[in-house]
């Protein structure tokens, strides 16, 4: 027989919410080098689900926020001295402006994880402040009509959360735009560096093997002997697109990445040529594969950025991948031709 | 910084806008600007097409062909004979700088 119930003694359910600090451990940092860096990136993940950040009551303000760490981590650093509530959404462990892109930090996502966390029994004001930057994948209107919150999207970067919020939920207009200064540039270049390692060690291999040609043959002692001034060309016009040009982005005033990539590829390249002696062909042949190098990593580079259009990098693409193609293929042939003669 | 001229397809028809400004507000480069009551597109070339403003105006005014401007997202596109995209797939992947 089951025991009556003791009304006198019965515990409501109670819910608890992790807590999380505003400030960054030694961990944190740690992460934040090793993620633009490729290492564990997709492991980088916070569970999805309500934080508390202070303590916040009904009353408080809920921030939405990627399931990417870094994203969190810099939303919280951010939140110093408010009492709110962080609503992480899964995204994939990607993070708002990439998942919005893609549909995980979506209109569906966001309703979902307001009807999961019970979110509506947790304030019970009506507003949630969204990163502008989810406008790509959030449509306030449908989150109003699906959930009755009202969407305000706040500023691009998380650094402007408490003068937004002291402004009464405005923005300047300098908030609302994104830019992309040289340190924003240069945090983006390591992880691309580490991601075409391999393809740029296949390209090293090509010329290093074909420095061995001779007209007997294949030499082993003369590829060993000739093949640091091909090899450095390759890596030169590498470095050129992937590096430097991202650096150097607004030096050169041409708009096409291919044609920056291909520039600062050439200057490099010029540059390299004063220190090693070498028969003009071959001089001619190298550079020609060390400029569709430069060209094709600054291309590269355009998946970076945070201007271009899908539209633009088509047309892009369109005139100057046969270009690169071209100059790689006369580039070796007379290199080829150049070990021959 | 600016990219290629002349190339987006963002396209905005004045009779349907209510003047709400939403567009305005998620538009991360001030592409639009109200001028009585009204949406205008005032710098179209710094439009980089990611489709905030289309999927936030509900009247339906703004129409663009959005996506990732990414090479490499292209480029797998291509070989893959699929959307255009980067590393970063539905898994989660995050590979590239793309993401």
């Amino acid at each position: 027989m089951p025991s009556p119930i003791d009304y006198q003694n019965l515990q409501p359910l109670a819910i608890s919410f992790p807590s999380v600090s505003a400030k960054w451990i030694g961990r944190d940092f740690v992460d934040a080098v090793k993620v633009r860096w490729g290492i564990g990136r997709n492991s980088s993940k916070v569970t999805p689900g309500v934080y508390k950040i202070g303590n916040p009551d009904s009353q408080s303000d809920v921030f939405v926020s990627a399931n990417y760490k870094l994203s969190f981590d810099i939303l919280r650093k951010n939140l110093k001295s408010f009492n709110a509530w962080i609503l992480v959404i899964d995204t994939k462990g990607v993070n708002v402006w990439c998942a919005a892109g893609k549909g995980n930090f979506g209109t569906e996502t966001l309703v979902r994880s307001i009807d999961k966390t019970f979110l509506k029994s947790i304030v019970s004001h009506r507003r949630l402040i969204v990163p502008q930057l989810g406008a790509v994948g959030v449509a306030a209107h449908k989150i109003k009509e699906q959930t009755g919150f009202k969407v305000i999207f706040g500023p691009v970067q998380a650094a402007d959360i408490a003068e937004f919020v002291k402004a009464g939920y405005k923005a300047t207009p300098e908030m609302r735009k994104i830019n992309f200064p040289f340190y924003e540039r240069a945090k983006l270049i390591p992880v691309d560096l580490v991601y075409w390692k391999y393809r740029l060690l296949a390209a090293l291999f090509v010329v290093f093997v074909f420095s061995g040609l001779d007209r007997s043959g294949f030499l082993f002692t003369k590829m060993l002997h000739t093949s640091l001034f091909p090899a450095l060309n390759i890596f030169t016009g590498y470095l050129a697109g992937m590096v430097i040009t991202p650096l150097l982005l607004p030096v050169i005033p041409a708009r096409a990445f291919s044609l920056k990539g291909a520039l600062w590829g050439l200057i490099f390249i010029v540059f390299l040529n004063l220190f090693f002696i070498a028969p003009n062909i071959e001089r001619i042949a190298l550079a020609l594969m060390g400029i569709a190098v430069a060209s094709f990593a600054a291309l590269n580079f355009t998946g970076a950025t945070t201007y271009t259009s899908l539209s633009g990098v088509k047309l892009e693409m369109k005139w100057s991948i046969p270009f690169q193609i071209g100059f790689a293929a006369v580039g070796l042939l007379l290199f080829i031709i150049s070990k021959l003669i | 910084m600016q990219y290629l001229r002349n190339v987006v397809t963002l396209k905005l028809n004045g009779d349907l806008c209510t003047g709400c400004r939403l567009c305005a507000i998620v538009c991360p480069h001030a592409v639009f600007e109200i001028v009585n009551k009204k949406a205008r597109i005032a710098n179209i070339d710094n439009c980089m097409e990611c489709g905030a403003c289309a999927l936030n105006c509900q009247f339906g005014a703004i129409t663009v062909n959005s996506g990732v401007g990414c090479a490499a997202g292209i480029l797998n596109g291509i070989l893959n004979n699929t959307e255009p995209s980067c590393g970063c797939n539905a898994t989660g992947e995050n590979k590239t700088s793309c993401c």
